[in-house]
């Protein structure tokens, strides 16, 4: 852990991997698409819609894995003060913001031909939104600050705030959903994953981690430059 | 613990000269609860349907209110850094501020929300179970409302702040105590309803003020 | 009018700052600061704005957390041992920490209670008695601030507010005084009052660390310090430290 701590150190590897993982990504996205689009079976419930679940379920699984990082690196934020977890966990929250967005929009859109309407306040629906506002109140909180650190800091507790009520939040909502669920309704988690369905979504999945890795990569570069920046004009009007 | 005792008297007693920063927040409660009726129209059935619903909901609103008293003013008189001196641990620190807001906020709302049942026609036997629900969930949203007023000191636009924060975090209790209320409204068993909202009080009362002891240390620094 | 004052502090201790470096908002303040405090002493803390008078304060007062270096109370370091530091040391911060709705006298009870130096003597406050606090019946004396005593700060003067801020610090019966501006907005008799306080108070073997631009008289032997001649050495090295 501590090895990478060294900005310059981490940098000169994240420098190395990106490439590839962005090589990576933009083949298993082109294969996940082409299976998942065009060579796997169609459901027997759904047809051909059942293929936004590609697009769909990944990017709720890696809304989640982006919050768990950015709790993780809050943690260590708060216990080793270093930077780089600092830069790391407000990296993550835009990134999980968006893909939350795309499970969102992919639902919605999933929605309109099983449900007949837009928004249906389906339990893993309702979820994905209120980790959508989390991510809106983290981002909100840790930009509020004049001083960046404090920022950071206070991110780094709501993160983990978050982080444990989550748990209890999904519970509730599911709870919530059996209380209200009307009978007619079809289940998104309906459908059981033939074998054919399997290998696109986790082509997909692996797509989006990587993309996940890229972006964090670029905008930890950038947030960092942007740091040393503020830091080499305050130096600058002292001397 | 007579720091603990002098930081809540403090506050009740500020509370007290301040009465106005209260009042408005009960004052809000009230005014939110009466615009359903006049917005959906005066059907008894309606109001009945929704009545746990909008006073759970309007409470937590006018709690957020009622959050940027906790921390934002000692924090720009320099009140805050005296009581980090008193030698009480941030935590319990707190957790006094926690003590102090509910005896301000949540008590007088679980006196409030059986007379605003009334004016939305809430079911007979469904007061216990409000007042129940009220009574195990309000100080959760005190304790909360700590923790996110104690993240947002010193932040730009505070007050919309902590809201944007603490609402998603107390999902949970409101679906719990609507549900709960729901219930004693059908005449169902309203055992569990409860036992988690004691749950998640029982767990709120230890964890949230060492969250906003963590927060409260960083706003020091 | 003198303060009769009592050897207080028995035990003399030594206060200790060592190596202290600390950088706020990511800008390197000081670093590499040390200095030291007897039982009895007094330190000045001067220098330009922005310099870190008030950052001094804040770490010694135990509020700040240094990057690196400690501050020690009798050879034992504060952080240690935060609720027996907090004890020790009376501030008196940029703000006043009044609350405009309680009375002058209502605002000393309350913070010295808070921070477990009185009886909250609620009872007797509330009928506009003075209390049964003597050693802050002695400081309002003092800064004369008894007419004032009843009436709701939000009716003071910047001036007399600060008074009211000085008299709970007097009061406390801490040894260590951590004053940061202490004459701002004092009329020059205040000041002579603050000056003989602070006499009083290194007399009975208490100390003094005050932040001050102005010629506040600590008493004799007073040092003084000023953070903006501990730089980071480097302004690059200070970058790469402060950040990570």
């Amino acid at each position: 852990m501590h090895r990478f701590a060294n900005p310059t150190r981490f940098f000169r590897l994240a420098n190395t991997v990106l490439p590839v993982l962005a090589a990576v990504t933009a083949v298993l996205f082109a294969s996940g698409l082409y299976y998942g689009l065009f060579d796997s079976p169609p459901d027997y419930q759904q047809g051909d819609t059942v293929r936004i679940m590609y697009v769909h379920v990944p990017a709720a699984w890696a809304a989640m894995a982006c919050y768990a990082t950015m709790a993780l690196a809050g943690a260590s934020f708060l216990i080793w003060k270093h930077i780089l977890a600092d830069l790391a966990a407000r990296a993550a929250a835009p990134i999980g913001a968006g893909f939350t967005l795309i499970a969102l929009v992919t639902g919605s859109l999933w929605g309109q031909p099983m449900w007949g309407t837009w928004w249906v306040w389906d339990a893993r629906l309702t979820s994905v939104l209120i980790l959508f506002f989390l991510y809106l109140g983290y981002i909100a909180l840790v930009n509020a600050f004049d001083d960046p650190d404090r920022g950071g800091r206070a991110g780094a507790v709501l993160a983990l705030v978050g982080a444990v009520n989550l748990p209890i939040i999904k519970f509730s909502v599911d709870w919530w959903n059996t209380l209200h669920q009307p009978a007619s309704v079809l289940r998104m988690d309906g459908p059981s994953i033939a074998p054919e369905m399997l290998l696109p979504l986790l082509l997909m999945a692996g797509a989006y981690f990587a993309l996940f890795g890229v972006m964090m990569i670029l905008r930890i570069r950038s947030l960092y430059a942007g740091r040393r920046l503020r830091q080499l004009r305050l130096a600058a009007a002292s001397e | 613990m007579s720091a603990f005792l002098a930081v809540i008297a403090r506050d009740l007693r500020l509370a007290r000269r301040q009465g106005t920063d209260v009042a408005m927040t009960l004052a809000f409660f009230v005014v939110v609860v009466a615009m359903f009726p006049l917005g959906l129209g005066p059907t008894p059935e309606l109001l009945a349907r929704i009545a746990p619903a909008v006073l759970w909901v309007t409470s937590l609103l006018a709690a957020m209110l009622s959050f940027d008293r906790l921390f934002q003013q000692d924090s720009e008189d320099g009140g805050l850094d005296q009581l980090a001196l008193s030698g009480l641990p941030l935590s319990l620190l707190a957790l006094a501020k926690a003590c102090a807001h509910w005896l301000t906020t949540g008590l007088p709302m679980l006196v409030l929300a059986p007379m605003l049942g009334i004016s939305l026609n809430l079911a007979p036997q469904s007061y216990g179970v409000l007042v129940a629900t009220l009574a195990l969930g309000t100080p959760v949203v005190s304790l909360f409302g700590v923790v996110g007023a104690a993240l947002v000191v010193g932040a730009r636009r505070a007050g919309v702040l902590v809201a944007l924060i603490v609402l998603p975090l107390l999902i949970p209790i409101l679906i719990f105590a609507v549900s709960a209320i729901d219930a004693a409204s059908a005449g169902l068993s309203v055992r569990v309803h409860l036992l988690f909202l004691g749950a998640i009080l029982a767990a709120a009362i230890p964890l949230a003020p060492l969250a906003a002891g963590a927060a409260l240390r960083q706003a020091l620094d | 009018m003198t303060v009769a004052a009592p050897p207080l502090f028995p035990d003399p201790a030594r206060l200790t700052v060592t190596d202290i470096a600390v950088a706020r908002g990511g800008r390197p303040v000081f670093a590499d600061l040390s200095c030291a405090v007897e039982p009895g002493g007094a330190l000045r803390l001067a220098g330009p704005n922005g310099g870190g008078k008030s950052t001094v304060l804040r770490v010694i007062a135990g509020l700040l957390r240094p990057l690196t270096g400690f501050v020690a109370w009798d050879g034992a370091t504060i952080a240690d041992d935060p609720a027996a530091h907090a004890q020790r040391v009376a501030y008196l911060g940029h703000a006043d920490a009044l609350k405009s709705a309680l009375t002058a006298r209502e605002n000393a009870e309350t913070a010295l209670a808070i921070a477990g130096r009185a009886p909250t003597g609620q009872s007797a406050s509330e009928r506009g008695r003075p209390g049964e606090n003597a050693a802050l019946d002695r400081a309002f004396a003092l800064l004369d601030l008894e007419r004032l005593a009843d009436l709701p700060a939000a009716w003071l003067s910047a001036g007399q507010r600060r008074r009211v801020a000085l008299a709970r610090v007097i009061a406390s019966g801490c040894p260590l005084w951590l004053l940061d501006e202490p004459t701002v907005g004092l009329d020059t008799a205040s000041v002579a009052a603050l000056e003989r306080a602070i006499a009083d108070h290194r007399q009975a073997g208490g100390m003094v660390i005050a932040a001050t631009h102005i010629a506040l008289d600590l008493g004799p032997g007073d040092e003084s310090l000023d953070p903006g001649a501990f730089p980071w050495r480097h302004a690059e090295s200070a970058v790469d430290e402060a950040l990570v």
